[in-house]
């Protein structure tokens, strides 16, 4: 991609080839020059479109009434794709369909440079570019979805009709979604597993002898898989052509803001570490942890012991809210030594796990606490674990219970449990943070489990503080010292910059 | 041999004894060679030890057979664990440039621990087994081998007694060796239907339509509940798992009370759901969830996900209870004990017992017609073989043989295309 000035120049007929269809698989890059306010405001919105699914994504079933309807209207309003036109020549008030697909293919390129520079940010990037192709897939006509999978070369071979009578019965009770007329109706595929992992993983498919039995309808899967290995490796390839991006003083603090943005809070700083002594511990789990951490706790002094799930996620929250190396090691060894575990053993086999999370072993990461979206995604318990989320991992019975030892109130039980039953996890542990701190309205969006203790902590001190503590992201301020000495227009564009990213900022605040 | 003449005490004297005479070296060269098809492929395995005192080392690699058997005679590892193929040689992985040093390819791996089923076995609990709660290996090994051959079209698995409480699984086709992170996981939750921990009580649920998976995994699990369910875990008799798993309600605990039959309260039991499925849709397959819950292979998703996942080796010795790893045949699975597996000191003990004269005899024919060979050497291979080991290391060379051909064709394939230009 090649940057100069203000001047935009059109090449035509290769556009309008290139966006005559409504998806873009994003294998081109963009071949023409724009302004740096264009570049700065397609980046912008799509990253706010992206940020937009990722929050959906946890509070609603992906592809269901409410998320499709949620993100249409966010597509609608940052005049990205909402509606594929079959016929795109009618003029549209706003943006042409040609403008909002060019738009959106340039968008994806820009966000490629600022998210291709870690693990975590590539990790990032490409789940919810994946969510949201997913979302314009499902949302184009079968004609126009037959043409996008011819135009991208997948081939896949289809089962013979004999074949197909053969495995009827079979075919059917692989998923619901398939009857009898199904079966006879469409064509199947025959598809390698490793293409379709989505649907092997939630059996949701016929697999015999490594192949997996895909209608036409179903199809979709394996293209996400195929979008998803593509921009992976795109990624990696961009990755290496940063330097020569960074060079350019015009985009290089406003790809570092985009990529910061992201993130947000992620409770390792170290500002607090020492303000907390382990004998506070037992009366801070009951009065500023939240129900998981609480849960592991307790499990914790009745077992003298925890599985590695449990110590990971309780480990690195206790690190989070301050606790020390030493205090923690003090901590994991004397109640694991009131269970089977003698000191010795502790010291060769708890020990060294222990300092790996503080970033004193191995590779020396510094790991940063869960966040519930982790917590709820990843990792989830099985038999003799006690970590998870227990909003989404408890049975509700059993939840129940343990709220009502808690002291929760039956009317907020049944709230807590309505939530719960329309998966909103987070909201749910937001509810019962009221309920026990006999708050009318949390004054913050829960999404860790740090921060929950950081407010119920600022709560129980007295006074709701409205002031929001947040690590602003790096502000450019390097960057504009150099203003002065680069050439007006140099420093008019570090304005705008600065313009922007404040704006940004306080855009991710209020998220 | 009762195991109690084993005694971790004696590991250090007859460890070096088990690595010198016993260990089959050739075999699991043979094995992680893999018949030499990609370059490199034993030398950029990764293996880690554990020593004496607990003293862990991680990326040892070596580039012979001969400088594993000298390092492993050397160091007389405690545990022995196997694991990926990296890109560079892990015992040089500091020189690589940071980022550069990645794990490749790795067996499809499946770790199932009797720890796992605490919840659903009254016989034992922990670290313990028995014969009346081993039928669960049984049974997972059956669910997994059918389903990994079937479904999945894999067809080199190697079963192995893990030596104290649980089997592992090793896939080593060559696409299972070369799956993603991703498939791995796609593969180990494909195959799990038990899910929860302590705080769920249905660990199992079931919707419509039952998936063909599902309905062949019910297939194997039936075959052995009664035995096993009903009757050595007495699970409709005990009234912890009754009132605990089993949702039975009042009328049903009445007629418990005449009724003391596990396989008569079981028609019971499936009765009442039936009744009760009629007129609701909920509890559609309440017994064949119950049938799951109690039966059905538990695995550790996090074992199967790591491309880098170290695991215990076959032929690994047991520091706690001195069993070897060794390798199950599955033709022989329903008779299958684990308290039968050699134990170290039972089979160095072997050693040592006066040959026979037919065993004389036999040697001699085989030394004359080794002539060339060193006499230690060949003295060497058969000395396992007068051991409780032998059978063992014979059903690892059936599982070599297999595979051996599927190498056989893929070295043809490439120097044909080497010829082709």
């Amino acid at each position: 991609m090649q940057f100069s000035s203000r001047t935009k120049k059109f090449t035509t007929n290769s556009q309008t080839e290139l966006y005559s269809h409504p998806l873009l698989f994003y294998v081109q890059p963009p071949l023409e020059n724009i302004s740096l306010v264009e570049f700065e405001t397609f980046a912008v919105e799509r990253l706010k479109l992206l940020k937009t699914i990722e929050n959906l994504g946890v509070s609603y079933v992906k592809l269901s009434d409410q998320y499709i309807k949620k993100l249409e209207a966010e597509s609608k309003a940052l005049n990205f794709l909402y509606r594929p036109e079959a016929d795109d020549r009618k003029p549209l008030s706003g943006p042409t369909e040609q403008e909002k697909r060019r738009k959106d293919h340039i968008s994806h390129f820009i966000l490629r440079l600022a998210y291709c520079q870690t693990e975590d940010l590539r990790r990032w990037f490409i789940q919810q570019e994946v969510d949201l192709f997913r979302y314009r897939f499902n949302d184009l006509y079968p004609k126009q979805k037959l043409e996008f999978l011819h135009r991208n070369n997948l081939q896949y071979d289809t089962i013979s009709v004999e074949e197909k009578k053969a495995l009827q019965d079979k075919l059917v009770s692989s998923s619901y979604a398939f009857s009898g007329i199904t079966v006879e109706d469409q064509d199947f595929y025959k598809v390698p597993f490793q293409d379709a992992l989505d649907l092997v993983r939630l059996r949701k498919v016929y697999l015999k002898a490594g192949y997996v039995y895909i209608p036409h309808q179903e199809i979709v899967t394996i293209v996400l898989n195929d979008f998803r290995t593509r921009l992976s490796k795109a990624l990696a390839l961009t990755a290496r052509s940063l330097p020569a991006v960074h060079s350019d003083e015009r985009l290089q603090p406003l790809l570092n803001h985009l990529s910061h943005a992201y993130v947000g809070q992620d409770y390792s700083n170290q500002k607090n570490v020492g303000k907390i002594s382990l004998e506070q511990i037992d009366s801070l789990s009951g009065k500023s942890f939240p129900l998981c951490m609480r849960q592991i706790h307790q499990s914790l002094r009745e077992n003298h012991h925890l599985r590695h799930g449990g110590r990971m996620q309780y480990g690195l929250f206790l690190k989070g809210i301050g606790l020390s190396l030493e205090q923690a090691l003090q901590f994991w060894r004397s109640e694991f030594i009131k269970g089977k575990v003698d000191a010795d053993k502790f010291d060769k086999a708890y020990a060294y796990s222990i300092r790996h999370m503080f970033g004193k072993e191995g590779k020396r990461t510094d790991y940063t606490p869960y966040s519930c979206m982790k917590v709820i995604l990843s990792n989830a318990p099985s038999q003799g674990d006690y970590h998870g989320c227990p909003f989404r991992h408890s049975d509700p019975e059993l939840l129940k219970q343990k709220l009502q030892v808690y002291k929760v109130s039956p009317s907020g039980i049944i709230q807590i449990l309505e939530l719960i039953k329309g998966m909103h996890y987070q909201l749910a542990c937001q509810k019962y943070f009221e309920l026990t701190h006999n708050v009318e309205e949390a004054s913050f969006s829960l999404n860790h489990p740090n921060q929950y203790f950081i407010e119920s902590q600022k709560v129980l001190a007295g006074g709701r503080d409205i002031k929001r503590e947040t690590d602003a992201p790096q502000k450019p301020q390097e960057n504009s010292t150099k203003a002065p000495s680069a050439a007006p227009e140099a420093a008019a564009n570090t304005q705008d910059v600065a313009e922007m990213t404040e704006e940004l900022d306080s855009f991710f605040q209020d998220a | 041999m009762p195991a109690s003449d084993y005694d971790s005490a004696c590991l250090p004297d007859i460890l070096p004894l088990y690595y010198r005479r016993l260990f089959p070296f050739s075999q699991y060269y043979r094995w992680l060679n893999y018949g030499g098809v990609q370059k490199n492929y034993f030398q950029n395995r990764e293996f880690s030890f554990t020593l004496k005192d607990d003293i862990y080392v991680r990326y040892q690699s070596f580039t012979t057979q001969n400088e594993l058997e000298k390092e492993m005679q050397k160091m007389n590892p405690y545990k022995i664990d196997i694991g990926a193929i990296y890109s560079h040689r892990p015992n040089q992985h500091n020189t690589v440039k940071s980022g550069t040093f990645q794990a490749l390819e790795k067996e499809l791996v499946f770790d199932i621990d009797m720890t796992d089923y605490d919840d659903v076995r009254s016989c034992c609990s922990a670290a313990e087994i028995c014969p009346k709660c081993w039928t669960l290996m049984t049974i997972a090994i059956r669910v997994l081998d059918r389903a990994l051959r079937d479904d999945f079209g894999f067809q080199h698995l190697l079963w192995v007694y893990s030596g104290r409480r649980g089997v592992h699984c090793w896939v080593c086709d060559e696409a299972a060796r070369k799956l993603s992170v991703a498939a791995r996981s796609a593969v180990a939750e494909y195959l799990s239907l038990v899910k929860g921990g302590d705080e769920t009580m249905k660990k199992v649920v079931l919707s419509d339509p039952i998936h063909p998976f599902i309905r062949e995994s019910l297939v194997v699990v039936e075959r052995y509940f009664p035995l096993y369910a009903l009757q050595d875990q007495d699970i409709l008799g005990r009234k912890e798992s009754v009132d605990k798993h089993l949702h039975v309600r009042k009328q049903l605990q009445q007629d418990f009370q005449n009724e003391k039959k596990p396989e008569n309260r079981w028609n019971l039991l499936k009765d009442q759901a039936k009744r009760k499925q009629a007129t609701s849709k909920k509890g559609q397959h309440f017994e064949k969830e119950i049938m799951l819950q109690y039966c059905y292979p538990r695995l550790d998703v996090n074992v199967s996900k790591g491309v880098n996942h170290l695991l215990k080796s076959p032929f690994s010795v047991h520091p706690k209870t001195g069993r070897i790893s060794v390798p199950i045949d599955l033709k022989e699975l329903e008779t299958f004990d684990p308290f039968a597996v050699p134990t170290i000191s039972m089979i160095c003990e072997e050693l040592d017992r006066p040959r026979t004269v037919e065993e004389e005899d036999k040697s001699e024919e085989t030394i004359d017609k080794e002539n060339e060979k060193d006499a230690a050497e060949s003295r060497k291979i058969r000395d396992y073989k007068r051991t409780s080991l032998a059978k063992y290391v014979k059903c690892f060379d059936q599982f070599l043989d297999v595979m051996a051909r599927s190498w056989k064709g893929e070295l043809l394939r490439k120097s044909d295309l080497q010829k082709d230009f």
